[in-house]
Order: C-alpha cells, then structure tokens, then sequence
C-alpha cells in the first residue's frame, strides 16, 4: 500500500525537479532571474492559464476532457466588456452575470455528456466552436475596459518588498488553488471525482452519485473558466473575441505536466500549479535569453509533455505489473 | 422483425441523416439563393456555387478520410492541422531555400517531383510518429497527438523562421489552383483519394479488421488480426492524407504559413466524420465523411451568401454537430423510441 502511494507520488516529484531545475538553469544563466519579482510574475502572468488549470484538473481526474475553455475565456472577457463599455453595467453586476453564465454552460455540457452518453471531447469541441461563435456575435472587435471600480481592481495589490506586488488577479489564482485542493482533498466531491475517474462502473456499483458528480465537474471548470475569463480581461483591460486561441492545449499540457494521469483517476491540484509555472517559467526563460524565438516555447512544451506521458506510461504499467 | 434486418435499417438511418442534412441545405439555397445551381463552363471549366463548395472542402475532405479510419480504430488525430502547417512549410522551403535567409533569387528550379515527395516524406514520418506512439507505445490517442499539435505548429515555424514564405512555381500551383477534366484539380485529388481508399478498405478485409480493432482491440489481436501494424498505418496514412491537404493549401495561396495553414481544421474534419456517421471505435463509412464535410461547407457558403458575418458560422457548427451526436446518441433515441413500444402495449 505504502509503495502504490509513493509511486502515484512519482510524476509530482519528477515535475517539482523540473521546476527547481528549470529555475536553477535560469538562475546561474542570467542575473536578475532569482530575484522575488521574477517569482511573483510566474503568478501574475499566469493567473488565467492557472485558474482554468484548476478546474481542468478536476476534470482530467474524473476522465474527461475540456476543450472549451480558450473560447469561454474569449467569450466571457468580451461579453464583460462589453456590457460595461456599451450599456454601463456596474463591474460587479457584469463579472457576476458572466460568472453565473459559464457554470450554466459548464453544466449544459456536463449533462449533455451524461445523460445522452456523449463522448465528452466531442460535447465540449462543439462548446468550443459555440463558445467562439457567440464572442464574435457580441463583437468582432477588441473592446477597451475602462471603469473606476475596475480600475480599483486592477491597483489593488499588496506589496511584497523587494519590488514586488502581488496583485488581485495572482491572489485570485492563488485563492482557486487553494479551494481546489480543500475541494480534492478534504470533501465528498474531491473524493467521488477519483472514484469515477479510476472505474466509472465501480463507482456506479458503490452507489455514488456518479451523474451529479459528473455534472458538478463540469458545471464547476465552467464557473473557473469564466472567472478565467474575467481575470484575463483584468490582465489585459479589454475585452477581445480572437483572445486565448489553444489556450485549452496549454491548459490540458500543464495538468499532465503537473502529474495528473490524462487516463483519470490520479493527480493533484498542487501538481497543476507547479505544471502551470514550468510553462511560465519556461516562457520567461526564453524572455530573458532573448535570441530564441517565440516557437521555441511551443516545441519545448511538446517535448516536456512527450517525456512525462512517457513517465507516466511507464509507471503505470510497472503499476499493473504488481 | 429479425436481428440482421433491424441492424440494416439501423446502418441505413446512419447514412440517411446526413443525406438529409446536406438535402435540406441544397433546398434552402434552391428557393432563397439565386444562382446556388447555376453552373458555368468557361474555357472548358466548370464554374458555379456547387464547384466552389467542393473545392474549397477539398482539404478537409482529405483530412476527413484519413480522420475516418483513425476514428474507426477508436482513436483520434489531432495533429492534421500541424501536419499541413510542416509540409506546407518543407515545400516552400523546396521550392526557396534561401528565402528565411534574406535571398530572394530561386536558385535552380526545384522539380515538380522533389516539391512533392519531400513533404509527404515528412508527413509520414509524422504519421509513424504518432502512430508508434498510440501503437506500440500504448499512449492514448488524444494525448499522442496532442504532442505533434502543439510542437508541429512550432516545427513549422521553425522551418520558415516565423516568416510567410512566398514563391511562384507553375507546376506546384498546378495542385491548388489547376483544372483538370474541367474540375478543379483539388477535386480530383480528393476523388482519386477516396477511390483509393474505398477500394482498399472495402473490397479488401482491411476494414473490417480496422473495424474490429475500433470494436476491440484485444479480441480482435487473439483473433490473428496485426493489431498494431494496422493502427500503425492507419496513423500514416491519417499524416499522408493532411500532407497532401497542406500541399493544397500551400499551392492555391503560393504561400506557406505556419502560423494559419490548417489551423483549426482539425476540429473541422472530426466535425465532419461525427456528421457523416462513423462512430468512435467501430462502423466507419468513407463516403459520409466526405459528405459531412460537404455538409459543413455548404453551411458554411449558404451563411457567407446571405450576408452573416464569416465568423458567426461557428455558431450554427456548433448546432448542427451537436444535434447530429444527439440523433446518433443511443439514449437520446430511446428517449423517443420507448414510448412507441408502450403505445403498442397499452393498445394489445
């Protein structure tokens, strides 16, 4: 029993040396990169990418997929501005009725996925092509966010020392972690989204509430993935129906970075955070050398992702074979 | 009613709603788009709303047949979009070698031949890739090619450096935008495609072992079936197919770029293969893919025509792809069909 724990720990501490070792590689290379503000905005830059990692990881555990989420980000940031911009909605009013609408949509796909026995890459690629299509019906142009409330927002941070600020949008990202892990670790939820991930039949048979769960998952990686939506148009001030296309791939790449098994059942919502910063740190690695070029970020996620799927194959056959 | 015929009934539907779809899109352009059926022949060369559909399908439609047996296998290709971007890319780069370097002499003249076989070599390396790594490796489908999605678009512009490599190259626009038999040749290499294809997997067993993979890929290994190989070339052959679409791509706009070519067309050719009646692991038909991405591509004409933003056809995608799963979807049809055999109780 002791030696299952560990090994299910493996992919965790392989992505936790990759980090340090990143990090340790970009230290002893440049000046400046071990510094608290370089820190700080691994958290600043990916706050977005984070929030819906979250959410994703939840449901890659429970053995889905979702696809959508780059276009409800889009969808959610344009809607928002534009009830701002347009029709003076107060902020307030305007994140929460974005809010509300991607859980609603979240679970419109959960019980699609349910109830019909729909494959679920398949109900949230058409959440994603639907997703889009209504960002572009709300408008095919960026629209700025300019509001006092949300100007407060945005200068609302605490100051760390050493330069650096943590900002809302971080403490944002830093909160949904948090709730994540209480949500994996210490309730019902968290619990019944392994058991459905590693047998949805055994699961069944034990009497959980295989459905509600289900939809739950996906009803909460919505309501992550609009307040994604609402962070990234904090971040960027405006509203822009082009916004995070393949943000789902990055997403999907940092979970499995972070350790989750993509076949479900295992995984951890601390592993996604540190996944979500290998990619930040990755991006700000190839900021600081300066001569690689854009492309060189994408190439690099692909190889990490091919060797821990390799990882995670092989541990999880050396699993079976015990 | 005996077992065999209801299952014939059952394939006929499959291929009946497609039909129809695509049926019912013709008729509304029939009576509210002037012109839609009006075909041309300039020169000798069909020109007319029907024409442009089909050849503009053309890449996804090459895309789709490939996609089709990946499907039927029970597994998934991402990466054909990324695919298109690398070979569009290698045959720029053929045709230009010097262009990332700032040159913009041509050097000697690159044979038709070289264009060509240069980047199908390295998409079916591609396919191998992905094929090795969902065959013999065991990774899942979605996931093996996820990794060439995200790292091919990045090979790709690492080929042109991130530029737009243009070029002129008579023979090679021949593919994109030539005619041949009055067709555009685009065209024509979808049908030769699709023969191919049809003749090799029906007239041949390959596919119905590649069904019996897609139904289980276990039994059907203890049955004598080489599992692996076949799911091997069904990858291949999937990373030939988006080859040959990015080539298309690549000649009719004399470009390559690695940032757009092909992009989100991936998700098009599943669209069109779930459309089309195939279903995730098992029966797969050729023949309705090709008609789903038709499907796909008259919507998409029929929405342009009648003056709606390009963008908003996302929307009407959507509904359509997912009101096709719903009428394929085993539950949601009984939730229609267990009241008729209720009515016929009540009424015995």
């Amino acid at each position: 029993m002791k030696l299952r724990l560990n090994q299910k720990n493996i992919p965790l501490l392989a992505t936790i040396a990759v980090f340090l070792l990143i990090y340790l590689a970009g230290s002893l290379l440049y000046s400046n990169f071990f510094s608290l503000r370089v820190f700080v905005n691994l958290f600043i830059d990916n706050a977005f990418v984070g929030v819906i990692a979250i959410g994703m990881t939840f449901v890659i555990i429970s053995g889905g997929i979702d696809l959508s989420v780059g276009s409800v980000v889009a969808f959610i940031g344009v809607l928002a501005a534009k009830m701002m911009h347009d029709y003076g909605v107060h902020p307030i009013l305007a994140f929460s009725i974005c809010l509300g609408l991607g859980a609603i949509f979240g679970m419109i796909m959960g019980s699609l996925i349910h109830f019909f026995e729909l494959p679920p890459f398949l109900v949230t690629l058409v959440g994603m092509f639907l997703a889009r299509g209504l960002a572009f019906l709300v408008s095919l142009n960026a629209i700025p966010i300019k509001h006092p409330s949300v100007d407060a927002i945005i200068d609302f941070g605490i100051p760390l020392g050493f330069r650096a600020w943590l900002p809302a949008t971080a403490m944002i990202f830093i909160a949904v972690t948090l709730v994540g892990i209480y949500l994996q670790h210490y309730t019902r939820f968290g619990r019944n989204t392994y058991a459905i991930g590693s047998n949805e039949q055994s699961a069944i048979l034990m009497g959980l509430p295989v459905g509600r769960t289900k939809i739950l998952v996906y009803t909460f990686n919505g309501l992550l993935s609009a307040l994604a939506g609402v962070v990234y148009s904090l971040y960027t001030s405006s509203g822009y129906p082009l916004a995070c296309v393949g943000l789902e791939l990055d997403v999907i790449a940092a979970v499995v970075i972070g350790g989750t098994l993509l076949s479900g059942g295992s995984g951890y919502v601390a592993g996604t955070l540190i996944g979500v910063l290998i990619l930040g740190l990755i991006q700000t690695f190839i900021t600081f050398q300066g001569t690689l070029s854009s492309w060189w970020t994408k190439i690099v996620i692909g190889v990490l992702l091919f060797v821990f799927i390799l990882l995670q194959r092989y541990l999880s056959k050396a699993g079976a074979g015990k | 009613m005996s077992q065999v015929q209801w299952f014939r009934s059952e394939n006929f539907q499959r291929m009946l709603w497609p039909l129809t779809a695509l049926f019912c899109i013709l008729l509304f352009n029939f009576f509210f788009t002037p012109g839609f059926f009006h075909i041309e022949i300039k020169d000798g060369r069909f020109f007319g709303s029907l024409v442009d559909i089909a050849n503009r399908a053309a890449p996804v439609m090459l895309l789709a047949i490939g996609m089709t047996l990946v499907f039927a296998t029970g597994g998934v290709d991402l990466s054909v979009g990324a695919v298109m971007a690398i070979s569009g890319a290698i045959a720029a780069t053929v045709i230009r070698p010097d262009y990332v370097k700032g040159v913009l002499e041509y050097g000697e003249v690159q044979s038709l031949f070289l264009v060509l076989a240069i980047p199908l070599f390295f998409s079916l390396l591609a396919g191998l890739w992905n094929g090795l790594l969902v065959a013999i490796i065991g990774i899942q489908p979605i996931i093996a090619t996820l990794i060439l999605m995200v790292a091919g678009r990045g090979i790709a512009q690492l080929i042109t450096q991130g530029q737009i490599v243009v070029f002129i190259h008579e023979p090679f626009q021949y593919i994109g935008s030539g005619f041949l038999f009055g067709l555009p040749f685009p065209i024509i290499l979808v049908l030769l495609t699709f023969t191919a294809t049809y003749l090799l997997t029906r007239r041949t067993g390959l596919g119905l072992f590649i069904e019996a993979i897609g139904a289980n890929s276990i039994a059907s290994r203890f049955m004598g079936i080489r599992e692996r190989m076949i799911t091997l070339s069904v990858y291949i052959f999937s990373g030939f197919c988006a080859g040959l679409a990015g080539l298309i791509v690549c000649a009719d706009i004399k470009a390559a770029d690695a940032n757009n070519a092909g992009l989100f067309l991936e998700l098009d050719a599943i669209a069109a293969v779930i459309i089309g009646g195939t279903m995730w692991g098992g029966r797969f038909t050729i023949f309705g893919s090709v008609v789903g991405t038709l499907i796909i591509q008259s919507l998409t004409t029929t929405i342009l025509t009648r003056g709606v933003a390009p963008e908003v056809t996302l929307v009407f995608k959507a509904f359509v792809i997912i009101l096709v799963a719903l009428i394929q979807s085993e539950k949601f049809r009984r939730l229609f069909s267990s009241r008729m055999p209720g009515k016929k109780l009540g009424a015995s």
